[in-house]
């Protein structure tokens, strides 16, 4: 009899089958998005009377952050390390890595594209580590400098924003060139023995044909890159700490000084909503972007 | 004319090897200091040979269990994610649901978000149901916040699975979490091991989750143990430290090359899948 009923409503049985996904998501991933609204207008704190009796303070953590010169330093950051790593920098090594493999000898093809991926599959603590290795002062860059009769540099200090940039550039690489690989594949091989026939040079036939029949891949692309380059913590923190100072502090840096170290957990719930809301945008985008390709 | 020629030919080669060095360097560096008697900061050919950093990573009860406790996280939460997501993705594949593609949206919305965003509240939860520090609680969030993601590949691999197998065994009696089990999921291989593989190395990787979840030493995975070496002993012991992240790595290198044939179809089913 149960059987039955269960067999006439497709919405209770799909119900059934997903309520484990329901239930973990609603407490794990939907209950903290809608606290991350609600402590964010309170005065939340780990320690002191704030811990104990949590009142509602309206808009002052907002204006509290506006007037924060860090805030907007981290703000700042984090949009040139969005646009430098994830909008350019992983997006052109990718394509161009992609785009001249093309046609090359399969060994030396595999043989690139292995180094590529060990980038990616290396965990960011490690990325950090070796990276922290490679930019120190008597690290193998430097040693490579000292060969060409240049001074060493404390890149981690000087540039920190750069460096940060240029490491997470290696380590996201290889997932564009993965899309640009398929990108690539897709166009028939017809259109570019056309091209050729009709006498357009490479370039021309880059600009004119691979490109223009990339771009909508290209689009959803850069923005789901970004969009998870958005939440970088581990990579940044171990390498930099998000310093010298507050030089290379991205958001998800100054939303944990906030909450863990300075321990004012509705102030960082209030910075965790800046991202959050960033994360939305960049992610309506995306599906948006996504929807249009097919 | 034949000069110019040549170099546009060679040009290629020339600047996807110099990509290829500058992504090989580092990696390098720590698979020669893992051996060098006197490792330094800057890459260097072993001049004496040791295997010492490696036996007393194996021989430290700290960091083997630090190990141990990230293989709990990390394959905890691969099983957990596949059996939830694949129960959760078979309705959105196979039934006639009216919001079926809001839902499927919505998941794949969810799965954009990034989830350091939600670490503070995650916190206060952990702190307000005691859950704080512990290793079942952390292993579940770190399931949960990867689930969006999961159901979404799921339900693509589902979708290419043939319906009328499954339509075959029910005609023979079987129901249909009967015939999700013995029809669906052996087809599905590919997919789960994808799912696997990604959650496993998204979770083994994974340092915020666990730095901002756990606070007992004693209970930190591989990910964050490492990053305490680093930070208490500085660069100090270069060699233990290089073959400390080296061993962390070789469970991702493994599975990358188990995983490459299922991945690389992940990746067309997915057709937008995350690193």
């Amino acid at each position: 009899m149960a059987q039955k009923t269960l067999n006439k409503s497709p919405y209770l049985k799909a119900l059934l089958f997903g309520s484990p996904a329901i239930i973990l998501m609603l407490i794990f991933v939907i209950g903290p998005i809608v606290m991350t609204i609600l402590f964010s207008f309170t005065d939340i704190a780990l320690t002191g009377a704030a811990a104990k009796d949590v009142s509602f303070v309206g808009f002052d953590n907002f204006v509290r952050m506006f007037k924060d010169p860090n805030f907007k330093t981290s703000i700042f950051n984090t949009i040139i390390f969005l646009v430098g790593s994830a909008l350019i920098g992983q997006q052109v090594v990718g394509f161009l890595v992609a785009f001249l493999m093309k046609g090359k000898a399969k060994p030396f093809r595999s043989a690139v594209g292995l180094l590529v991926l060990a980038g990616w599959i290396t965990p960011e603590i490690v990325v950090a580590f070796v990276w922290f290795a490679f930019l120190s002062d008597d690290g193998t860059l430097n040693t490579i400098l000292g060969f060409a009769g240049m001074e060493p540099v404390a890149w981690l200090l000087n540039f920190p924003m750069i460096s940060v940039i240029f490491v997470n550039i290696w380590h996201g690489a290889a997932f564009c060139m993965l899309m640009y690989q398929a990108a690539l594949d897709d166009i028939p091989e017809e259109v570019e023995e056309a091209a050729k026939i009709d006498g357009a040079n490479s370039w021309q036939r880059l600009w004119r044909i691979t490109l223009p029949m990339i771009k909508g891949a290209a689009v959803t692309n850069m923005v789901l890159v970004t969009l998870q380059t958005l939440g970088v913590f581990g990579l940044i923190f171990a390498l930099t700490g998000g310093g010298p100072g507050t030089k290379s502090t991205t958001l998800p840096l100054f939303m944990y000084d906030e909450a863990f170290v300075n321990y004012q957990l509705g102030y960082g719930t209030a910075i965790s909503l800046v991202l959050l809301l960033m994360g939305i945008v960049l992610s309506l985008l995306y599906i948006r972007f996504l929807k249009s390709e097919d | 004319m034949r000069i110019k020629k040549q170099i546009t030919v060679a040009l290629p080669y020339i600047i996807l090897s110099i990509i290829g060095i500058m992504f090989f360097m580092p990696l390098l560096w720590m698979i020669f200091a893992s051996f060098d008697v006197n490792a330094t900061l800057a890459i260097e050919f072993p001049k004496e040979f040791t295997f010492d950093h490696w036996t007393q990573l194996f021989t430290d009860p700290d960091i083997l269990r630090a190990f141990a406790i990230g293989i709990f996280l990390s394959l905890g939460s691969s099983i957990v994610i596949v059996v939830v997501s694949a129960l959760a993705a078979y309705p959105l594949s196979r039934f006639h649901l009216k919001h079926k593609d809001s839902i499927i949206l919505s998941i794949l919305f969810l799965s954009g978000l990034p989830m350091a965003a939600i670490m503070v509240p995650v916190y206060q939860l952990f702190v307000f149901f005691n859950l704080n520090d512990s290793l079942w609680a952390t292993m579940l969030f770190m399931a949960a916040s990867a689930l969006p993601y999961g159901i979404w590949l799921m339900k693509n691999f589902i979708d290419s699975v043939p319906i009328t197998l499954e339509e075959s065994a029910w005609i023979d009696g079987a129901s249909v979490l009967v015939g999700l089990r013995k029809v669906v999921a052996p087809l599905m291989k590919p997919g789960i091991f994808t799912v696997l593989i990604f959650t496993f190395t998204g979770t083994w990787g994974n340092f915020f989750v666990p730095f901002i979840l756990i606070q007992s030493v004693d209970k930190l995975p591989a990910s964050v143990t490492i990053f305490q070496f680093f930070g208490q002993h500085g660069m100090v012991f270069y060699g233990q430290l290089a073959a400390f992240s080296f061993v962390y790595t070789i469970p991702v290198i493994i599975l990358y090359f188990v995983g490459q044939n299922y991945m690389s179809q992940g990746f067309g089913l997915g057709g937008a899948t995350k690193g």
